[in-house]
């Protein structure tokens, strides 16, 4: 059974059809790319994935269940994570504290445990800090652990985003534009540690992209956009010779 | 015929804390501050034409125009030395300005004016008019104030919608960067917005005191709080919200105060706000505000 | 082999400093005051000094740490103040141990205060900004409007409450009202006290900071940063809107019940916006989010109209230019470099990183 299975996924805005009967399988452990012009609906997918949007039409199954309708914090419980466009990150805490904000729902203990300090808060702290700091490796943070998050440099901020949102122990992880704001070398650093983070959490990625050396350098599948429709899908080679897509990208 | 009566006097009522919610609402949409002085304008021109028409016995029409001038000119200096250097600042850092500013103002007339209360004697000078055979009285004050705040509201809507100034206003207020590319004088602007908002608060002074002629430096607090819900209540930023706000508040509270207890009134009034916001969170014609993500 | 010392974490360290400077200062009052009879003025000071600094830290959680603008603090500490003194009269005749009541009494008060704290959070949890600030604000003055008009006795069949008068609680000849419309409640036992204060407030400091500094707080916290990303991330905004509500409730409650166990007759009056807006001002002025800031801004904004006394009509006045004054310095940004390049922990930090870097090359 595939991993991540859409059936006529579709949302309406007013008039509007951002997205317009999407079908979508990606199988576990595949590195699947979504593309397409800006406006095409790549960001309006993640987030009717992510439970931010409703779909008004269709079904979206995750593990052969459905997801649709489940609040954002269910869609996250069940194994889908996330990262933005625009960056979010909690700017006003330190880049170790982002990581473990992300480790909410994986080590727990209660708010009382918490105020009192009993013996299972300092046990669980610990494993938290070293959790976490074992993902700020992977993505060479560790030395930033104390920084606040605002202050890292843009491709950092893009990193702890990833690894903050690894931390929620995903099944699959949807990464809007990754690379963007990176330049060659930080990109080629990207696509390894990308497909690292495969390997090691054994976890499957869905990218949205503009960067073609990334996406033909690491993605597998690809499905591409285009005015909220899909114009193109299947193997990463077969699909960016396809005229029909070239066409979409170049124009006339 | 009590209830028409409790609505009259509460669609007065009403206009008054409309006039002052128009300030609030303006100097929001504008500068994005919650200005917590406003309501010690009105106290302060209220003042202005106790100083102006008892003190140096000069006609009343003196004393609003004079206070109008008065308060004008304080709205304007309050913007530039108090809230001015704090633009970029956190919209808390603000807040607490205008507290301070609120707290020097009341204490300034506390000093000036000592803290007993002085009555007011209203500077209307219409009959009454009783109507249905002497069932419905009407007050001079009411009809003046409810005339008045007519014409300013009509004259403001079409100031704003109309003229090249009015409408640089609505430019800055929705994108000040974007407003400044485009030539206009984002600080002028801005000193319009507080120089109308706070002419306004002295008319509305005016009109408060002569329905409730007692005068103490305190005497804007209720109100201003009070217009400050009715800007919420109609969607702050909003200025056709503003008077729809302040005149349904004035209904309600009076309408209460006859139907209900003249004591819950403050209670009654908060309630129905807490229940529109539940129902409308950003007020009866705010705008629904849509996170993009 | 030297064994590695693990240092302290940051926030560790400056929580201890906290608790430092709080247990030094409290030390220092009591030799003061054990060391002088009169000084009458400046011992009235200590209670209320404990009581609008538990105000601020617990607002701070609503402010500085979940990012809420709450102007209605001083609801909450009426509820406390209300309901502790109501079960200090009640209780004064049957449980001799003065200092057991006085614990029921701000359990009591602290819990009530916290059941509002969660039914206000409910509605405002819909809301943003302004218009959550306007709410709270409103549920502030309908606390203290209905309180004012709230009459409760208690006689051989239980207890009656009215909201229109005296008389219409229709109690048997036996009965008492204890609380008194207006008038409120008088004859609280006076049981606050400094070291009581101190205690009180050393407990919602040592739980403030716990909660600021667990996965709780982490939740809280990121919620303020960033609400959407929170929720991805698994957080339930709900859940840790109504807990930050609820805690900080509790202790504005904690506080009112000290305040009517400080005075002889309690009233609204104290209760209103004004006192909402003076606790936020504490907190403002105090850093937001700093636990530690919002306790010496307390201290110092509250003691200053106090020592400008002898100023009379000018203190309020003075006050004001102060604060407006503050906040224009504090956001200028020339003064800010200048704070920055003259800060020593900034020296320490530079110093800190030259030499690890250093040793690294």
């Amino acid at each position: 059974m595939a991993l991540l299975e859409t059936k006529n996924l579709g949302i309406q805005f007013g008039g509007l059809r951002a997205v317009d009967g999407l079908d979508l399988t990606i199988e576990k452990g595949q590195l699947y790319g979504l593309i397409g012009p800006n406006g095409a609906g790549k960001t309006t997918v993640f987030n009717m994935l992510t439970g931010v949007y409703k779909p008004t039409f269709g079904n979206i199954l995750l593990d052969g269940h459905s997801i649709v309708g489940k609040s954002q914090i269910d869609i996250n419980k069940s194994g889908i994570a996330r990262t933005f466009q625009n960056i979010r990150l909690f700017s006003q805490m330190s880049v170790l504290d982002n990581v473990k904000v992300g480790l909410h729902n994986i080590i727990t203990y209660s708010t009382f445990e918490g105020i009192f300090r009993l013996p299972s808060y300092f046990k669980k702290e610990k494993q938290m800090d070293e959790k976490a700091m074992s993902l700020l490796k992977v993505f060479d943070l560790q030395d930033e652990a104390e920084y606040l998050a605002s202050n890292l440099p843009y491709g950092k901020q893009r990193k702890l985003e990833i690894a903050r949102a690894l931390a929620t122990n995903p099944k699959l992880l949807l990464l809007d534009e990754p690379a963007a704001g990176m330049n060659p070398n930080e990109t080629a650093e990207l696509m390894e540690t990308i497909r690292f983070i495969r390997g090691e959490f054994s976890v499957t990625i869905l990218l949205i992209e503009h960067d073609m050396r990334l996406v033909s350098g690491i993605c597998e599948q690809l499905t591409v956009l285009n005015f909220g429709k899909v114009l193109a899908q299947g193997n990463t080679s077969e699909v960016l010779s396809d005229p029909e897509v070239v066409r979409a990208y170049l124009g006339e | 015929m009590s209830f028409l009566s409790y609505l009259v006097s509460g669609i007065s009522l009403g206009s008054i804390y409309a006039l002052i919610a128009l300030g609030y609402t303006m100097v929001y949409g504008i500068a994005k501050m919650l200005n917590f002085a406003h309501g010690d304008v009105i106290m302060v021109g209220a003042y202005a034409i106790y100083t102006i028409c008892i003190t140096w016995g000069l006609p009343p029409y003196v004393g609003v125009l004079g206070s109008i001038v008065v308060c004008a000119v304080l709205g304007v200096v309050i913007e530039k030395v108090a809230y001015k250097p704090l633009r970029k600042a956190s919209s808390l850092a603000v807040l607490i300005t205008a507290i301070g500013v609120s707290y020097l103002l009341q204490n300034a007339a506390l000093l000036i004016f000592k803290s007993d209360t002085k009555s007011f004697t209203s500077v209307v000078n219409i009959p009454s008019i009783d109507l249905f055979d002497n069932q419905l009285h009407i007050s001079g004050e009411t009809i003046a104030t409810i005339v008045v705040s007519v014409i300013i509201m009509v004259a403001l809507n079409l100031f704003i919608n109309k003229t090249k100034p009015g409408r640089a206003m609505l430019a800055v207020s929705e994108d000040k960067g974007a407003a400044q590319l485009m030539g206009i004088n984002v600080n002028s602007t801005i000193s319009l917005t507080f120089l109308i908002g706070s002419a306004l608060a002295a008319v509305a002074g005016a009109l408060l005191c002569s329905s409730y002629p007692a005068l103490s430096p305190t005497t804007g607090a209720m109100p201003g709080i009070k217009a400050f819900t009715a800007a919420v209540f109609g969607g702050i930023g909003s200025i056709p919200g503003a008077m729809v706000g302040g005149i349904l508040l004035g209904v309600i509270e009076n309408l209460s105060k006859g139907y209900i207890s003249t004591q819950f009134s403050d209670a009654i009034v908060f309630g129905v706000l807490i229940i529109i916001l539940l129902f409308k969170p950003t007020g009866l014609l705010g705008k629904k505000i849509n996170e993009k993500v | 082999m030297q064994k590695e010392r693990k240092p302290l974490k940051a926030a560790t360290k400056s929580n201890l400093i906290t608790y430092g400077i709080l247990i030094a200062a409290f030390i220092i009052v009591s030799i003061i005051c054990a060391s002088n009879d009169k000084m009458y003025q400046f011992k009235g000071m200590l209670v209320p000094l404990c009581i609008y600094s538990i105000m601020a830290v617990s607002l701070n959680l609503v402010v500085g740490i979940l990012g809420d603008l709450s102007l209605g603090h001083a609801g909450f500490m009426c509820i406390g103040a209300y309901v502790g003194a109501f079960f200090s009269v009640l209780l004064k005749d049957n449980i001799p141990l003065d200092w057991l009541r006085f614990v029921i009494s701000l359990v009591l008060g602290g819990i009530t205060a916290g059941i509002f704290g969660f039914l206000i959070g409910i509605p405002v949890l819909r809301l943003r900004g302004d218009y959550l600030a306007i709410v709270t604000l409103a549920f502030g003055e309908i606390i203290k409007n209905i309180v004012n008009l709230l009459y409760v006795g208690v006689d051989g069949s239980g207890l009656h409450v009215s909201i229109k008068s005296a008389s219409d609680l229709n109690m048997a000849e036996d009965g008492t009202v204890i609380v008194k419309g207006a008038l409120g409640i008088t004859g609280t036992p006076n049981d606050s006290n400094f070291t009581v204060g101190f205690i009180l407030l050393l407990i919602t400091v040592f739980v403030s900071l716990n909660l600021i500094n667990s996965r709780t707080g982490r939740a809280v916290k990121s919620i303020r940063d960033n609400r959407i990303a929170a929720e991805t991330v698994g957080i339930s905004v709900t859940r840790y809107k109504l807990i930050v509500f609820m805690i900080s409730a509790f202790f504005a409650g904690i506080a009112g019940v000290l305040y009517s166990h400080n005075i002889s007759s309690l009233n609204t009056s104290t209760f209103g916006y004004n006192t909402s807006i003076l606790v936020l001002v504490y907190v403002v002025l105090g850093g937001i989010g700093s636990t530690r800031g919002s306790i010496i801004a307390a201290v110092i904004l509250y003691a200053l109209p106090e020592m400008l006394r002898e100023l009379r009509d000018y203190r309020m006045l003075i006050y004001a230019v102060v604060l407006i004054l503050l906040m224009i310095v504090n956001n200028n940004e020339k003064f800010n470099l200048f704070k920055e390049k003259i800060s020593i922990s900034r020296f320490i930090q530079n110093r800190r990183e030259a030499m690890s870097k250093g040793a690294k090359s």
